[in-house]
């Protein structure tokens, strides 16, 4: 069955996998041999854009595409980031594969700093993520030990080092160019782009920021090529991808699934979610991470057009932005008849309004306003030129910003009034129902 | 020239300009002139780095250059996006920009304080210009704004927080002009913050200048606090000599007195030379300076609507010359005693027809 495939996740129950030994043991660091005693490093990048695989931190940009922009000047170090700062609400698949596969990140660090031509590599880790980094450093020490890591590795004069750095703490560094700022210690303000960090990134020179999750892919597209890779998945979304589900389904965790998998599959089968818990039925879904638009269920199984959706890249954003979602990071998040919507809508705009940095004027001030408009309809307090006023802050604020952060805090908002705009008007016309602890639109002949 | 840096085509609002590679967009529409210019809250072209952060110079590029002529997909920072050949950029003619424009001014508002009756720097705030030219009339934000403690950051500079925009510049103002920068970005989101962090005052030289890059009355001067508002002060231009700046400067008048002296500006609002502290604070009588004359004022600008600044002797001959054309000898029809050809022998006549000699010679020669 291709749905078995496992390209991260096939060791990862074997005890003792974080360790070097077992690791190695089940086939591990063989890409690591294989690249630097047999490979290129423009065979690797090759390799890697015949894979097709695609940014796993969520904008879904071609890696092999993004490691051949890379400016290559001479007598300028270049620099491979590992974006370990996963904070999507919703998202916790780099968490799950650090803690449980350290080993793997670091093969696939080795491997794409190989290719790059990086002789000192970082992995940006979340901070509030500690003893994540305690497990890579150990790992890495291991790694060091063994001679797949420091000077002169497995004796081909290559060298690599390796660093942890935990964050601060902030959303907006999973953003590459606040991340490089915040690695460089300045305060972690995303940067006016162009230059891109291809070009000038951390300490002006050329870098690479890739997601933990495409970094681990890399092994395996060395093992067993990237064409083998590419026949995984379908279309333009090949490999597989990790999705960490969450809310009210049944088998909650993450899971590595092939790109093109039925979205009814993957949510009703028991190899999977097992679809929702009993006796409730699907209203909503977040299919990739808060800040992608949030979709009814109906929208969510069959896109506009009557076909079926599957997860994938393409499928899943079929409609564009008034019908469709993106797949983004993949923290899916499943929301039954229970949910309400405008409170569910205030918890991520709260968060973005938090996490904002403050530097560009439409984010800065527009999820902060964003914010307490939605917190003023879920109090009661909501008038109904509110629902207006919140898509056109929303629209003045997409698109409008350094970063992708001033979209991601409104595309929830505007879509959710897209698509739940009645139960945003039952908030505001029955104030007093609504503001019930665990009130819920359940549809119109409540209103009557 | 051997390192002639070559010249590209930039289109903005119709308007064509030659421009040497590398020139943002911004600096060319400066350079064709004000009425094509995008407004600038937190770009300012002295200070390195400076601009992206406040949007009001969003525009539209309509034809990205002359090789690909794609338009870009969203809105770009005029100030930081680099011109390329065979661009057009569309300004206040885009409805998406003058529709985008407004959301800025809102957003910026949203927060900012709306105490211009009692700010130091209304009459010369670029925000106050922004919000007029651009914003609307209304405001939709009915919640409490955000406000902060007050903060004391030394006996020459203020600091009211609760205008302030964020717009980095007096950040990287320390940052590049002084030794050592004690203030910076507090926190993030709107409650981000201008701050020295431990109660510390600004020390240097040359930290004056904060309060002239300053674009609302977030940083206003301690020696010139509520003594005059703006319009009610006359500019000149005056140097000295002085061992740390260039010593060119504007001193405020008010009746005799100097109330205060600030860097020159340009047409743009951005400081031409950073002067020292000694003369913007200490140096404080008309014997400390050499006068060279009033300082040139816009004629929007709120100073001139006292007639200062605007030179007298220079009568606008345009409206001159169109008086003259639409000049019609009032035709009235109980007082004939007068005919046409006396009217023409008379006085009055002959002056104003030796007046615009130069005007009816043209009109002649178009007949």
């Amino acid at each position: 069955m291709a749905n078995d495939i496992k390209i991260l996740t096939e060791h990862i129950n074997t005890p003792g996998i974080e360790t070097f030994e077992v690791y190695r043991k089940t086939g591990g660091y063989n890409a690591v041999e294989k690249a630097i005693k047999k490979m290129s490093p423009e065979e690797i990048v090759e390799e890697v854009k015949k894979s097709g695989i695609r940014g796993r931190g969520g904008a879904g940009f071609p890696m092999g595409m993004k490691w051949s922009f890379l400016a290559k000047p001479e007598g300028v170090p270049r620099y491979l980031v590992c974006n370990a700062d996963e904070s999507e609400p919703g998202t916790f698949k780099d968490h799950y594969l650090m803690r449980n596969l350290p080993h793997l990140l670091i093969e696939g660090m080795i491997v794409s700093s190989f290719a790059l031509g990086a002789n000192t590599s970082f992995i940006y880790v979340r901070g509030e993520l500690m003893y994540v980094i305690k497990i890579l450093e150990k790992a890495i020490e291991e790694a060091k030990a063994a001679g797949f890591l420091g000077k002169n590795i497995l004796g081909s004069g290559y060298d690599l080092e390796l660093v942890v750095q935990p964050g601060g703490g902030a959303y907006i560094c999973g953003e590459e160019t606040a991340l490089l700022e915040s690695l460089e210690g300045k305060r972690g303000n995303p940067r006016n782009k162009p230059p891109f960090p291809a070009v000038k990134g951390l300490y002006q020179s050329p870098t690479v920021v890739n997601n933990v999750e495409s970094i681990a892919n890399t092994p395996w597209v060395i093992n067993h090529g990237g064409e083998e890779y590419a026949k995984i998945g379908i279309g333009r979304s090949t490999g597989t991808k990790l999705i960490s589900a969450s809310g009210h389904i049944k088998n909650p965790g993450v899971y590595e699934i092939p790109l093109g998998l039925p979205v009814d599959e993957f949510m009703n089968s028991d190899q999977y979610l097992g679809g929702i818990r009993d006796g409730h039925y699907l209203k909503a879904v977040v299919a990739g991470g808060s800040s992608v638009p949030i979709l009814p269920a109906n929208l969510f199984y069959k896109t506009a057009n009557g076909e079926d959706r599957l997860m994938s890249y393409e499928s899943l954003s079929d409609g564009g932005f008034p019908t469709g979602t993106m797949l983004g990071s993949g923290g899916f998040i499943a929301m039954d008849e229970t949910t309400c919507i405008v409170r569910n809508t205030w918890n991520f705009s709260r968060f973005y309004h938090h996490e904002s940095c403050g530097q560009c004027s439409p984010c800065r001030e527009g999820t902060g306003w964003m914010e307490k408009v939605l917190h003023r309809i879920e109090h009661g307090h909501g008038s109904m030129s509110d629902i207006d006023l919140l898509v056109d802050v929303a629209k003045k604020i997409e698109g409008n910003t350094i970063c992708p952060l001033g979209d991601a805090a409104a595309w929830p908002v505007a879509s959710a009034i897209r698509h739940f705009r009645d139960e945003f008007e039952w908030h505001i016309k029955h104030p007093n129902d609504a503001t019930k602890p665990g009130a819920v639109f359940m549809g119109a002949e409540i209103l009557a | 020239m051997e390192n002639e840096v070559p010249l590209i085509k930039v289109t903005i609002d119709g308007q064509e300009i030659k421009v040497p590679v590398g020139t943002t967009i911004m600096e060319a529409a400066r350079q064709i002139g004000p009425s094509v210019a995008p407004p600038a809250m937190c770009y300012y072209k002295p200070l390195q780095g400076s601009g992206g952060k406040c949007r009001a110079c969003l525009v539209k590029v309509t034809a990205g250059s002359e090789k690909d002529p794609r338009p870009m997909p969203k809105l770009v920072a005029s100030c930081i996006t680099g011109a390329q050949d065979g661009m057009v950029v569309e300004n206040f003619t885009s409805p998406e920009v003058v529709e985008a424009r407004k959301g800025v001014v809102e957003f910026l508002l949203i927060n900012h304080p709306l105490d211009c009756p009692v700010c130091d720097q209304a009459g010369e705030c670029h925000l106050q210009d922004f919000a007029f030219e651009n914003g609307v009339g209304e405001k939709r934000f009915v919640e409490e704004k955000r406000t902060f403690e007050p903060e004391d950051i030394g006996d020459k500079v203020q600091l009211h927080m609760n205008r302030c925009i964020l717009c980095y510049r007096c950040v990287y103002t320390a940052n590049q002009l002084t030794e050592k920068r004690v203030h910076g970005v507090m926190g993030r989101g709107d409650h981000a913050q201008i701050s020295t962090y431990i109660k510390n005052s600004l020390e240097s030289d040359f930290y004056g200048n904060v309060i002239d890059v300053c674009p609302v009355g977030a940083l206003t001067d301690k020696t010139y606090r509520f003594k005059s508002r703006v319009w009610f002060s006359k500019p000149v231009d005056a140097h000295c000599d002085c061992e740390k700046c260039s010593g060119k400067v504007q001193v405020w008048y008010k009746g005799d007195e100097v109330i205060r002296v600030t860097a020159r500006k340009n047409q743009w609002g951005e400081v031409e030379d950073f002067i020292c502290n000694t003369c913007r604070f200490e140096k404080k009588k008309t014997s400390d300076w050499v006068i060279e004359g009033p300082s040139k004022i816009a004629r929007n600008s709120v100073i001139a609507q006292n007639k200062y600044g605007l030179n007298q002797g220079n009568k606008p001959e345009f409206a001159l010359n169109y008086a003259a054309t639409n000049f019609k000898s009032i035709d009235d029809s109980r007082d004939n005693s007068q005919n046409l050809e006396e009217i023409k022998k008379s006085e009055d006549y002959k002056a104003l027809m030796q007046k615009n000699d130069k005007f009816f010679s043209k009109e002649k020669s178009l007949k």
